[in-house]
């Protein structure tokens, strides 16, 4: 059969967690924003400019590493954006989430055409290449697909369980989750609610744009306007899918970009033939639609999310 | 710092803050212009002047705002039940495709208009009834699934044009068999640029405000969004009022395919919308979700787009300024309005 | 003041010509006060009176206008929760500030360590506040969900977060709100062992005898200012009560109400439970005709529970419910109007009105679509307004006219709105849920007036109080609920408060029901 060839094959897999890679930081962000009560609905436009300012960055001549630091740079400044509309002015969070989105969105737009106003085919910068981890890669099937990737997929990684530690292991975290939790007992207890709902949105968005700049520094290696595609709002189903736990939403992105590779391969099985592309490529949409009715009856959303908080008023 | 309201705002703080935010809306166009390397003053003046300057700009204009009603207002009544709608996008092309798919010899000719509208109509509805649905019985978020289905939507746009609804004589080009022409909107007047999908939408903005102020519908649409659980302890019937919300949200951008098809264009192709189901939400809230002043915002916003345009044309600025700028006016507005009712303490 | 002087060494809490303004409003008016080592000073004054917005300044909430608070003789520097905590003062909200989902340590933890540590330290955390929870006679698990505990372990909990932080100074703002009478004694119990090791605690109250039981001194609030401060010994609680209203109140004597037929019957209704608060389980009650039925309990007892049947908000899940003997299969919000039920709701800003919808709108949101205010779905604005104008009139609402939007209003004349809105059309039926919570004096009054009023115009009362003295007050008949079981009725009179604390702490209910 096509489908368990495919199923066991690394490449297959290594292709799962390559596309698992971008969600995974994303993901991670998010949650951290929503873990400690905001909802950040900028993701898609922060996704679209850290994978633009990344790849224009390394473009321009900066190391690889630097693209990823300049990517998280922008993404935290259109974070303290979000986080200062938000948090202490607690305006609506739908509403400047969106904003954030067509702000970055169009910011990227207007300077790639700013920078580069003649080109019709986007330039190309080297990208990372697969570093093969001694050992571990020469493992049959999972060597392939864990231990050949690129720096930022173990980075992505490591992030989620950096995550992971930080908000179950440390006294920050807890600070974090008592925030989305009950923001009155985070500010009774002497702590910032607006501080740390503010580091959180900021560093959160860091990471989704780190998240983007995979995109151009690892996946492909260059930029187009449309190339997040609505991965940000795939990311925010997905911490829902995850019930806004660190290990579960990474199983999720797993899982998903597992179905994004299988569809890509099944496309061109005799079954693909006979099915309109599209159908393929309706796929991610419709599963986070399903992920989101699965979880409705079980999710544990953060008693104060989306919930502002402001001192005083109680 | 925190907020405390002010019981009773001055109108130098009404009218003086929103202005300001209109102000520092210029000032940043200012700033992108001068990056761009070219005269703030002398293009800010173009877009002006590819926005209002000649009869062609205006109808341009026009033209370009009659969707932005449609959609804006389609985001207002949403918005305003806290139904957050970010899915007239699909809707949109969801009235396009039955618009097309009704237009093209299915209804006879002195009833295909009018079929045409209310099958948009009823499409777009019920594009938005399967997430109100799963919003009011599983708590899933509507602002996910609606986001969704406009990629799913645009995909499926695409498979029509590329199979069932493709225009054989199109030389590949991926769009829909042209209407008739008795299923085109006419002019509305002769030798101008002008469909009557534009008095369609200033009819829609009128009929929304007065359902909104003067029905019963609209008094629980609104006790719905501002306080479902007090509107739920009157005796509201909450989720059916969101269902409703929904019908004639969707229905509402949905129109603007219609009107999009039938007015201008005559025929369904993947760039129908440059994405005026998410411009409707700028516009929507900078009418402060009021139906009357979804019509001016409309206008205002177009008038930047064609502005825009026709600047970019003559300057080295990326015609993209006009997008950046509504995202500003929008996030300077809402923080605008918030301070008018609250002043910030120590 | 002699016994202060003396102490003048001991002083570990000082507030110093405090004054708060909000706008128009003088919440503290230059108030002075002295908390001296191992004392308990009662805070007594009415709501309103300022008690709350004095303790949110000394513990950083709110930033004072004038005056300076010093602590240990040093002075703490304004608006800042932090300095206050790290100053040794602790502060036991009304409204607890607990995150429901987390554990009890998690909770006590929080922020008491750096946010940059990298370990949290859990085992020696764990093993302080079991010390802490022996030494004060606190019990309770720390590893519990905080959403699994009864109200009177999770004011334990706070009680706890405070020690924890090495507190020298407790503030209480009306702990006993959400106590039974026993669970009250253990809370003193517990202030007693804490003051003989030298604590001092400040508890704020408007209930005299528990300022009699537990208070050394007693500092009376009227008005935002310092009327009285008096030693416990050398009072009694009519001065006390006599200061705290300005004159000498006599219990209003509210004659008996002459009982006619069964309005609203419940047999055996059970409902279900809702996150941590019970539902009911098999209640019978009757509401009848020129009677008023107080419900006694202490809060989150299913109290919620009864008042969501009745406004209809939730139907029975097993036994039924019948208004004037006709059974209702699909109960809800609207049946429940058009059936003559007056719902006065708990909470008015939440469930009771919508803020920036104006008086008109807010007054005929429940019968908006009766022919009175719309035909075929259009509104009758004409009529609406007429209707809200007569509220406003007989009602006595302070407003500038009927088109102001509700947030504006205070909250006695907000009451005064909802009040209108269902006593307007003469209902049958009345449910009163903490129809009195947060108004001044007058306003209380006139709200109880108005309910006896309509009581003996025939009206059938339901009254849901956690005030077991205006329960007590007013009620023909007292039914008391504890864990979603109600008691059977006492008549007026025939009760002790101390009874029906015993009954409120879940006792005798075994006993009732073989009985019936």
């Amino acid at each position: 059969m096509d489908l368990i060839t495919i199923l066991l094959s690394a490449s297959f897999w290594a292709a799962a967690v390559r596309i698992a890679s971008p969600l995974i930081f994303a993901t991670m962000g998010e949650l951290i924003c929503e873990r400690a009560g905001v909802l950040n609905l900028g993701i898609e436009g922060i996704m679209v400019i850290g994978a633009f300012t990344g790849w224009m960055a390394v473009y321009q001549g900066m190391p690889l590493w630097g693209g990823v630091g300049v990517a998280m740079a922008a993404g935290m400044l259109f974070g303290l954006l979000h986080a200062t509309l938000t948090v202490p002015f607690g305006l609506s969070q739908h509403v400047v989430g969106l904003g954030v989105t067509l702000l970055a969105t169009s910011t990227s737009s207007f300077a790639y055409r700013l920078i580069l106003p003649e080109v019709t085919s986007p330039p190309k910068i080297d990208p990372f290449l697969p570093l093969e981890i001694p050992i571990l890669s020469k493992i049959p099937i999972l060597g392939e697909a864990l231990f050949s990737q690129t720096p930022l997929t173990y980075a992505a990684f490591g992030t989620a369980a950096l995550t992971a530690w930080v908000l179950f292991r440390t006294p920050l975290g807890l600070a974090l989750r008592a925030a989305g939790e009950n923001p009155a007992a985070v500010e009774a207890q002497g702590l910032s609610v607006t501080g740390l709902r503010m580091g959180a949105v900021i560093v959160g968005s860091g990471l989704m744009a780190v998240g983007g700049s995979f995109l151009t520094l690892s996946a492909f290696s260059s930029f187009f306007f449309e190339m997040v595609n609505g991965r940000g709002w795939i990311c925010i189903a997905l911490v829902v899918f995850g019930a806004w736990r660190p290990g579960k939403a990474v199983l999720g992105a797993l899982l998903f970009a597992a179905f994004d590779a299988l569809q890509v391969r099944l496309q061109q099985t005799p079954l693909g033939a006979n099915l309109p592309y599209q159908v393929f490529l309706m796929a991610p949409y419709v599963l986070s639609i399903l992920a989101l009715i699965l979880m409705s009856r079980s999710a544990q959303v953060p008693a104060a999310l989306m919930v502002p908080y402001n001192k005083g008023e109680r | 710092m925190r907020l405390e309201p002010i019981a009773n705002p001055s109108l130098a703080r009404q009218i003086g803050l929103p202005a300001l935010a209109l102000a520092a809306t210029l000032a940043t166009a200012s700033l992108l212009v001068l990056l761009a390397g070219a005269n703030p003053f002398a293009t800010l003046g173009l877009i002006l002047k590819g926005a209002v300057g000649s009869k062609f700009a205006v109808l341009e204009t026009l033209n370009r705002a009659t969707p932005l009603i449609f959609t804006g207002l389609s985001i207002a009544v949403a918005f305003r039940a806290k139904l957050w709608n970010i899915g007239a996008e699909a809707q949109l092309y969801a009235g396009a495709i039955v618009t097309v798919l009704l237009g093209t010899g299915a209804v006879p000719t002195p009833f295909a208009l009018p079929a045409m509208a209310a099958a948009a109509v009823l499409a777009g509805a019920l594009l938005l009834l399967g997430p109100v649905l799963l919003k009011v019985r599983l708590g899933v978020d509507e602002v996910v699934t609606t986001l969704m289905i406009n990629f799913i939507m645009f995909l499926f746009v695409s498979y029509l044009l590329e199979g069932p609804m493709k225009d054989p004589a199109g030389m590949g080009w991926p769009k829909s068999v042209a209407l008739m022409k008795e299923a085109r909107l006419p002019r509305i007047i002769d030798g101008l640029r002008l469909h009557w999908g534009f008095a369609l939408a200033l009819i829609a903005a009128i009929g929304v405000w007065v359902i909104q102020t003067r029905t019963t519908l609209g008094f629980e649409m609104r006790a719905v969004g501002q306080n479902p659980a007090a509107a739920r302890f009157a005796g509201m019937p909450v989720n059916m009022v969101l269902v409703k919300t929904a019908l004639l949200s969707g229905g509402l951008a949905a129109l603007a395919g219609f009107s999009e098809v039938a007015g201008l264009k005559g025929h369904l192709s993947l760039d129908l919308s440059p994405g005026f189901g998410y411009t409707g939400i700028i516009v929507a809230m900078l009418a402060l979700l009021h139906p009357l002043g979804v019509v001016l915002s409309a206008l205002f916003v177009a008038g930047i787009f064609v502005g825009s345009d026709s600047m970019s044309r003559a300057a080295d600025v990326p015609t993209y300024i006009a997008d950046m700028l509504l995202a500003v006016a929008l996030l300077f507005m809402v923080l605008a309005i918030l301070l008018t009712r609250v002043r910030v303490v120590k | 003041m002699t016994q202060t002087e003396a102490k003048a060494q001991d002083v570990v809490l000082r507030l110093d010509q405090i004054t708060k303004r909000f706008g128009a409003l003088v919440a503290n008016d230059a108030i002075s006060l002295t908390l001296n080592r191992g004392e308990v000073v009662a805070l007594l004054g009415e709501n309103g009176a300022g008690k709350t917005t004095l303790m949110n300044i000394l513990f950083g909430h709110y930033t004072a206008d004038d005056g300076r608070v010093e602590v240990m003789g040093k002075p703490l520097p304004p608006g800042n929760p932090r300095a206050a905590l790290r100053a040794g003062v602790g502060m036991v909200h009304q409204h607890f500030t607990l995150a429901d989902n987390l554990s009890v340590l998690d909770n006590i933890c929080l922020g008491t360590a750096s946010l940059w540590q990298m370990r949290q330290g859990r085992a020696a955390a764990r093993a302080r506040v079991e010390g802490l929870s022996r030494d004060f006679g606190l019990a309770v698990n720390p590893d519990a969900i905080i959403a699994h505990l009864s109200v009177g372990e999770r004011q334990r909990v706070e009680i706890l977060k405070a020690l924890y932080r090495d507190a020298k100074i407790l503030i209480l703002d009306e702990p006993t709100a959400v106590l039974t009478p026993q669970e009250a004694d253990a809370l003193f119990e517990t202030l007693r062992r804490a003051t003989a090791l030298g604590l001092s605690v400040l508890f704020i109250s408007h209930k005299l005898h528990e300022v009699m039981a537990i208070a050394s001194r007693c500092v009376v609030l009227r008005h935002g200012r310092v009327v009285a401060e008096v030693d416990t010994q050398a009072t009694d609680p009519a001065q006390l009560a006599a200061l705290m209203v300005g004159a000498d109140i006599a219990q209003p004597q509210v004659a008996p109400g002459l009982t006619g037929p069964v309005r609203l019957r419940l047999q055996g209704v059970s409902t279900k439970s809702i996150g941590a608060a019970p539902g009911l389980v098999s209640v019978n009650l009757d509401l009848c005709s020129g009677q008023i039925v107080g419900l006694a309990g202490v809060s989150g007892n299913g109290q919620a529970a009864l008042a969501d049947l009745i406004c209809g908000l939730t139907k029975p899940n097993i036994g039924r419910l019948a208004v004037e003997g006709v059974l209702d299969a699909g109960w809800t919000p609207r049946r429940a109007i058009e059936a003559g039920i007056a719902r006065i709701p708990e909470d008015r800003h939440k469930t009771g009105t919508i803020p920036d919808f104006t008086l008109t709108e807010n007054a005929v949101m429940e019968r908006y679509a009766t022919p009175e205010f719309s035909r075929k779905g259009w509104m009758n604005w004409r009529a609406a307004t007429a209707f809200a104008t007569a509220i406003i009139t007989f009602y006595d609402v302070r407003c500038p006219g009927p088109d102001t939007r509700i947030r504006l209003l205070s909250g006695g004349n907000m009451q005064k709105l909802i009040l209108g809105r269902v006593l307007q059309p003469d209902p049958k039926i009345i449910l009163a849920n903490q129809p009195v919570r947060g108004l001044d004096v007058g306003a209380i009054a006139y709200v109880h007036a108005q309910l006896i009023k309509a009581r003996d115009a025939g009206a059938a009362i339901l009254l849901i109080s956690e005030d077991l003295d205006e329960i007590m007050g007013l009620a023909d008949v007292v039914h008391v609920i504890s864990d979603g079981r109600l008691s059977p009725g006492f008549s007026r009179g025939s009760m002790t408060a101390t009874a029906l604390g015993l009954w409120m702490a879940g006792h005798g209910f075994e006993g009732a029901r073989d009985a019936a």
